[in-house]
């Protein structure tokens, strides 16, 4: 198991490598850069920006040099400096912008996605257990509406549902008076009374796909041969779906783990917009529309960082839970 | 009308009558047993044999109450006596009750046919194995890891101490067929079904699994009930035979007897089916057709369709009944008597 655990982890550094420069490439697709469209917006101003001026402004950038350079320059500065570089837009270095943000993310998300198995799991094994019953029926339908509707309108109807009753407006993860003071019993409390919106909405966008694909996969394993042999030595029932069928049926979703942390984050940036959470999601999104590379470079980086990281914990749930993977 | 005439158990160790087992599916009722007899003396090998579809492996797992989804049993009675000596009808236990489980894989246990699929992959050999102690039993989990140990060695295989923490698919065929046989005795039920237990596996294998049981029941004294449909199987390891035949047992009688003179056309086809080594012929017999369809079938003789000496406006009108040929012999054929099956409520259905 040690054994197999290492070379995972071997496996990941040449990964991570190709990945940082997968994201580069990726934020370096777009044609223009920022001081194509920086320089094109003083122009329609009516200022004048004479080439030199703008040769100026690129050297400063470093844009200047070229593709390899720059990402030697910026992987370099990452790794020894952990400088994400500036982001041009909010003239700030982007790893500060990160440190904001990201933990607030990874947390929201991490709950959202706990919440989501907690229910989901259960509920997936009442689904199979019980084919066919009023359960699987409701809870099918209701899995297919939490499918079908986006997260920003359930979060937009449930705020609007919210107010009109209460009064209460749920508005990013702390009211306006709590946002700058410090921690205490009532700013915690004043989270709770707002976080609990996108938890919601986020768990039940990310249920109905674990019920379904746990339900489908538990009904496979019921009808198997080991399950009626356990039967066979007197097992009770639950026991029995416990112990053995489940066993092998949460595998797909162990195996999907690692990158539902990337999907959330992915999934939540209409809901963050929405509900005015700071989370990267909004960040990253207005970073690639204003071409602003290395912000949008260092979240896609994290993000990916986080899905291999994801990726190797869901390796080693599955080896642990199964014997066949671990021994290949 | 059951065939209690038997060889020497004076009283069985488990009695089956009226069994009958249907399937509920969305184009009819599949009736995978309609109505099925037999009993299985005291330390006493039976044999079930037929072809694939005649409701030998169903009639197995409804000993145990094992079927589930659509299936149900819908009459019949099992009679055992438990290991305490009391006799409990299992078939009238709830499936699901304390009681129907302390039956299973203590009194009453199983030995399945695929020895790969019959394992859960993702749990020791050990674990399952001393699975049965652990309900069965109130020894610790040091004792039951002795007696698997043991017990592992006893059904053959080598190395039990390091074999009990492998996993099934580390094992070969014969091999998990093995530690299915201990898994399958270590609570020393009284009665065995063992249900195609050589079907999976190679021949010189065979006979060594077939070997091991008759040793393991000469010094348990269990009763088995093979389910088989290899003749070889039948024919080296049981006193008596019951042949089915879509859903039904059409003959029954001594292993001997059988073998010499069957009375029914299907299990005259059947015999004539087997190729005699040494003995060779231009083709084998076939039994022409293959077996109906059970789903909905008609009240007639279940062989009608493919028996060479069948009687229109007789075989086609009713369901033979089992009638007694002598002592220890029993067919289902209107060549033999008149005697036509009772209807009850799930006939017409």
């Amino acid at each position: 198991m040690l054994q197999f655990a290492l070379r995972r982890l071997g496996i990941l550094i040449p990964f991570l490598i190709a990945i940082s420069i997968v994201s580069f490439i990726v934020i370096q697709l777009p044609p223009g850069s920022y001081v194509d469209s920086y320089v094109n917006n003083l122009r329609l101003q009516g200022n004048v920006v004479s080439a030199e001026q703008e040769g100026n402004i690129r050297a400063m950038y470093g844009l200047d040099k070229s593709m390899p350079e720059q990402y030697a320059l910026w992987m370099g500065k990452i790794v020894f400096a952990g400088d994400f570089g500036s982001s041009f837009r909010y003239n700030r270095p982007v790893a500060a912008i990160l440190m904001e943000r990201v933990p607030s993310t990874i947390i929201l998300s991490l709950t959202a996605i706990a919440f989501t198995w907690l229910l989901a799991v259960p509920l997936g094994i009442l689904s199979a257990v019980k084919q066919y019953s009023v359960w699987d029926h409701t809870l099918t339908l209701i899995g297919l509406v939490g499918l079908a509707v986006p997260g920003f309108l359930l979060a937009l109807g449930i705020m609007f549902v919210v107010y009109q009753n209460t009064g209460w407006l749920v508005n990013g993860f702390f009211s306006p008076p709590f946002r700058e003071a410090p921690w205490s019993l009532a700013k915690v409390l004043d989270l709770l009374k707002n976080v609990w919106l996108p938890i919601l909405v986020l768990t039940i966008g990310g249920m109905a796909t674990i019920t379904r694909v746990l339900r489908a996969t538990l009904l496979d394993e019921l009808n198997k041969q080991y399950v009626t042999t356990a039967r066979a030595k007197g097992v009770p029932e639950m026991t029995n779906v416990l112990r053995y069928p489940l066993r092998i049926a949460i595998n797909p979703l162990l195996s999907t783990l690692g990158w539902m942390l990337p999907a959330v984050v992915g999934g939540e940036i209409v809901v963050s917009k929405v509900l005015n959470l700071p989370t990267i999601g909004p960040v990253l999104l207005e970073a690639s529309i204003t071409q602003d590379m290395y912000l949008a470079g260092g979240i896609v980086m994290i993000l990916s960082v986080l899905t291999v990281f994801g990726t190797f914990i869901s390796d080693l749930l599955l080896a642990l839970n199964d014997p066949r993977i671990r021994m290949e | 009308m059951t065939p209690s005439a038997s060889l020497k158990s004076t009283e069985p160790r488990l009695k089956v009558e009226g069994l009958k087992t249907y399937f509920f599916l969305d184009h009819g009722i599949l009736k995978a047993v309609d109505g099925v007899d037999f009993h299985v003396g005291e330390a006493e090998s039976v044999g079930i044999i037929g072809e694939s579809g005649c409701g030998k492996s169903i009639t197995a797992q409804s000993m145990l109450q094992l079927v589930r989804g659509r299936g149900q049993i819908v009459a019949g009675h099992a009679v055992l006596r438990r290991k305490q000596g009391e006799m409990v009808d299992i078939l009238s236990l709830d499936p699901d009750s304390a009681e129907m489980r302390s039956v299973r894989g203590d009194d009453a246990s199983i030995i399945f046919q695929e020895p790969m699929t019959s394992f859960s992959p993702v749990h020791t050999i050990g674990f399952q194995i001393g699975e049965m102690l652990r309900l069965h039993t109130k020894l610790s989990e040091a004792q039951i890891r002795e007696r698997v140990i043991a017990m592992l060695g006893r059904v053959g295989i080598s190395n039990p101490e390091v074999r009990i923490d492998e996993y099934p698919h580390q094992l070969s065929g014969g091999m998990r067929q093995r530690a299915m046989i201990a898994m399958a005795l270590i609570c020393h039920p009284q009665i065995v079904i063992a249900d195609e237990p050589t079907t999976a596996l190679d021949v010189t294998i065979q006979a060594q699994i077939l070997d091991l049981m008759r040793d393991l029941q000469d010094e348990l004294g269990m009763s088995i009930v093979y389910i088989t449909h290899n003749m070889a199987v039948v024919a080296e390891n049981v006193s008596r035979v019951y042949v089915m035949y879509l859903g039904r047992v059409v003959e029954t009688t001594t292993t001997e007897r059988l073998f010499k003179d069957p009375k029914h056309p299907y299990t005259q086809k059947l015999l004539r089916s087997i190729p005699h080594p040494g003995r060779p012929v231009e083709r084998l017999e076939v039994i022409e057709g293959s077996v109906p369809s059970a789903v909905d079938p008609p009240r007639r003789c279940g062989f009608f369709t493919r028996c060479p000496s069948a009687m229109a406006g007789v075989c086609d009108a009713a369901i033979p009944a089992l009638t007694k040929v002598d002592d220890e012999h029993w067919a289902r054929c209107f060549l033999l008597s008149d005697e036509k099956e009772a209807e009850d409520e799930w006939s017409s259905l």
